[in-house]
């Protein structure tokens, strides 16, 4: 290793690097290469010197001399005079005091880590009331791409089944599988639905999609009902997304005005048109059955199946219902290729997924990332850890039908083959965190709360289950329960899981299960009084 | 409307942008999701037409977009500036607004203290 006469520090923050500290790093490399002083002088980049407005920056080791407002044309001047001739550069604005460089990293914290972004890309970047904006930036490709090529719609699904893509509103159906037989189906009318109806407590991943780039979701519903052969398509909004029924209704009305909707679309054979209806608010309602009864007009109960949606959906006919999120990654499949969108994710789980990560994290919000990536790195990398330096206890994943999961479990990839074998799931990808000092008691009361609330009563086994369950919390945090309780209400879970029509019923098992068996300590202590 | 009009559209709008970044030397970006008007954004975005407005700015430019998912940080504004890189802003509140107005847009100086990210 050489031993350096005299090291230039080069501090790289925004205010430097607005100033074209990079072009001056360039040209001092470039001059010391020339004036022979490679061996002699080191040069390195640093964080802020917390000097602002100040330019370009660098300062002169061992001397502690800082120059500011460096150009190309005083750097010259300060290499002459200080670096070969050893004296101070007295033309160019100086201090002599040094200043030690202030450790600033925004780039490797919180939630501006980098990510990879498919669904969400365009998010942030453009106009989403502008038609035109969005095309100038690459929207409407995936149409393009489809009626230029003449591209058939068994090759577009055929497209979607390679690339592996599975839906994204929790349950994890293969999309291209789902689209076929939709399209298999026999009818002459077909439909095609968003599910927009994110009721999932904690989640508002669609709302960001649909706010933030709504034709994405416009050209993947036109892309779809191509494939499926459906002329009708529906948006169910839930009711409370003001912003997102505005600016879909917008980009609707933009997209018919250029015949990208409508009869014909960009004078081709295909014809497609496109609805919103507003949800009401029932968390049931995001169960796609209850859904196609509430699109119809009636009570949103949730159907028996079989028959299912791609054989007997709305008014009867062949269906296709998709989740926000799914229908966002189907443009750039499109545009860019099933082998494109394979090489992110896992083998089984491709792509990328939208986690919100609430409650106790100094950064609450929303990351895309690639399928797979550990809950840890999700936690303490994006969200920045536990807030207030506290000690992690569990985290809900999946939605408020999830599970809880221990510290033990930290390290689980997150893609639905890994939490398949922990017996969580992915769910709608809300990870909400908890610190030491949440009781996990109060947490699942507040849950089963919430259930005994939302569901239906169509069948008696949820509709009796979830007030037995909410009875049993009731008890056990009062301290008027007994330790048999516990076991009562696994027990419970478990009968409705196997005697629920729809998954608002059978999955209470996940929550109350992982619960009692990670965190048992928490229900004894509520029983024998400790903790009230 | 056939698929060479849209063909045209897309690359007219690509030109006119470039003109459109020709004539304005920023643009400033604020993020107007629910999250975003929720934490301000709309104050913020008035805040910045005034300012602009009231110091003659004629070569910036103020538009929207939706949100990206930093809901701690909103109300988020980039700044973009041709040939720099980009700089993102959280907690940009009115105050904070006039404030990267007179110190980055007039001075050429980022408020360092409300920058999250920098990127190209």
């Amino acid at each position: 290793m050489s031993i350096y006469r005299a090291h230039i520090l080069l501090p790289i923050d925004e205010g430097t690097i607005q100033s074209g500290a990079i072009e001056i790093k360039k040209e001092l490399e470039k001059r010391i290469e020339e004036e022979n002083l490679k061996e002699e002088i080191k040069i390195l980049e640093t964080g802020t010197i917390g000097v602002i407005g100040k330019g370009v920056m660098i300062v002169v080791y061992p001397d502690k001399v800082t120059y500011y407002n460096v150009t190309k044309t005083n750097l010259n001047n300060i290499i002459q005079e200080h670096i070969i001739k050893g004296r101070i550069a007295e033309e160019v604005e100086h201090s002599y005091e040094g200043h030690k460089p202030v450790e600033k990293e925004y780039k490797n914290v919180g939630l501006t880590r980098e990510q990879q972004r498919i669904v969400l890309d365009k998010c942030w970047k453009i106009d989403p009331e502008s038609i035109d904006d969005v095309l100038a930036y690459g929207g409407y490709r995936g149409v393009e791409k489809i009626f230029s090529e003449s591209i058939s719609p068994e090759a577009v699904i055929e497209e979607i089944k390679n690339s592996g893509l599975r839906g994204r509103g929790g349950a994890g159906f293969p999309t291209g599988l789902k689209w076929s037989f939709t399209r298999a189906a026999k009818g002459e009318e077909k439909f095609m639905i968003c599910n927009a109806d994110e009721g999932e407590p904690g989640t508002f991943k669609d709302r960001l999609i649909m706010e933030g780039d709504p034709h994405k979701l416009i050209e993947a519903m036109i892309i779809a009902g191509y494939a499926v052969g459906a002329n009708k398509g529906y948006i169910y909004i839930r009711g409370e997304y003001e912003l997102s029924i505005k600016r879909i209704q917008k980009a609707i009305d933009q997209a018919l005005e250029y015949n990208l909707l409508g009869k014909n679309i960009l004078e081709t054979n295909f014809s497609f048109y496109l609805e919103i209806k507003k949800g009401a608010g029932a968390y049931v309602c995001g169960e796609e059955t209850a859904l196609i009864d509430s699109l119809e007009g009636k009570r949103g109960y949730p159907r028996i199946k079989p028959p299912f949606p791609a054989n007997k959906g709305l008014w009867q006919k062949p269906t296709c219902v998709n989740n926000v999120e799914t229908l966002a990654n189907i443009p750039e499949i499109i545009y860019k290729g099933s082998n494109w969108f394979k090489k992110f994710g896992t083998e089984k789980s491709t792509g990328t997924k939208v986690f919100t990560i609430l409650g106790h994290v100094e950064y609450p919000g929303l990351i895309e990332v690639e399928m797979g990536t550990p809950l840890r790195e999700i936690i303490f990398s994006y969200g920045g850890g536990i807030k207030g330096g506290k000690r992690f206890k569990a985290a809900l994943v999946g939605g408020s039908a999830g599970v809880f999961l221990p510290e033990r479990l930290l390290d689980v990839k997150m893609d639905f083959e890994s939490l398949d074998e922990s017996k969580a799931v992915l769910g709608s990808g809300a990870i909400l965190v908890m610190d030491e000092d949440t009781d996990i008691v109060d947490m699942l009361f507040s849950i089963l709360k919430f259930f005994a609330h939302e569901s239906c009563g169509q069948c008696s086994v949820c509709r009796i289950g979830t007030h037995q369950l909410l009875n049993l919390i009731y008890g056990i945090r009062r301290g008027q329960a007994q330790e048999k309780d516990i076991d009562q209400m696994v027990k419970i879970a478990e009968t409705m899981f196997d005697m629920s029509l729809c998954p608002l019923g059978q999955s209470l098992i996940m929550p109350v299960k992982s619960a009692v068996e990670n965190f048992r300590q928490d229900f004894l202590n509520k029983i024998q009084n400790k903790n009230n | 409307m056939k698929l060479e009009d849209l063909r045209k559209i897309r690359e007219k709008t690509e030109k006119d942008m470039h003109l459109r970044d020709g004539k304005a030397r920023i643009k400033i970006v604020v993020g107007m999701g629910t999250s975003g008007i929720a934490a301000g954004a709309r104050e913020t975005l008035k805040a910045f037409l005034e300012e602009i407005e009231k110091r003659d700015l004629s070569d910036v430019i103020v538009s929207q977009s939706g949100e990206r998912g930093l809901s701690s940080h909103e109300p988020i504004v980039t700044v973009q500036e041709q040939g720099k890189l980009d700089i993102v802003y959280g907690n940009v509140t009115a105050e904070n607004a006039r404030r990267i107005i007179s110190e980055h847009i007039v001075n050429g100086n980022p408020v360092s203290e409300f920058v999250l990210e920098v990127k190209e």
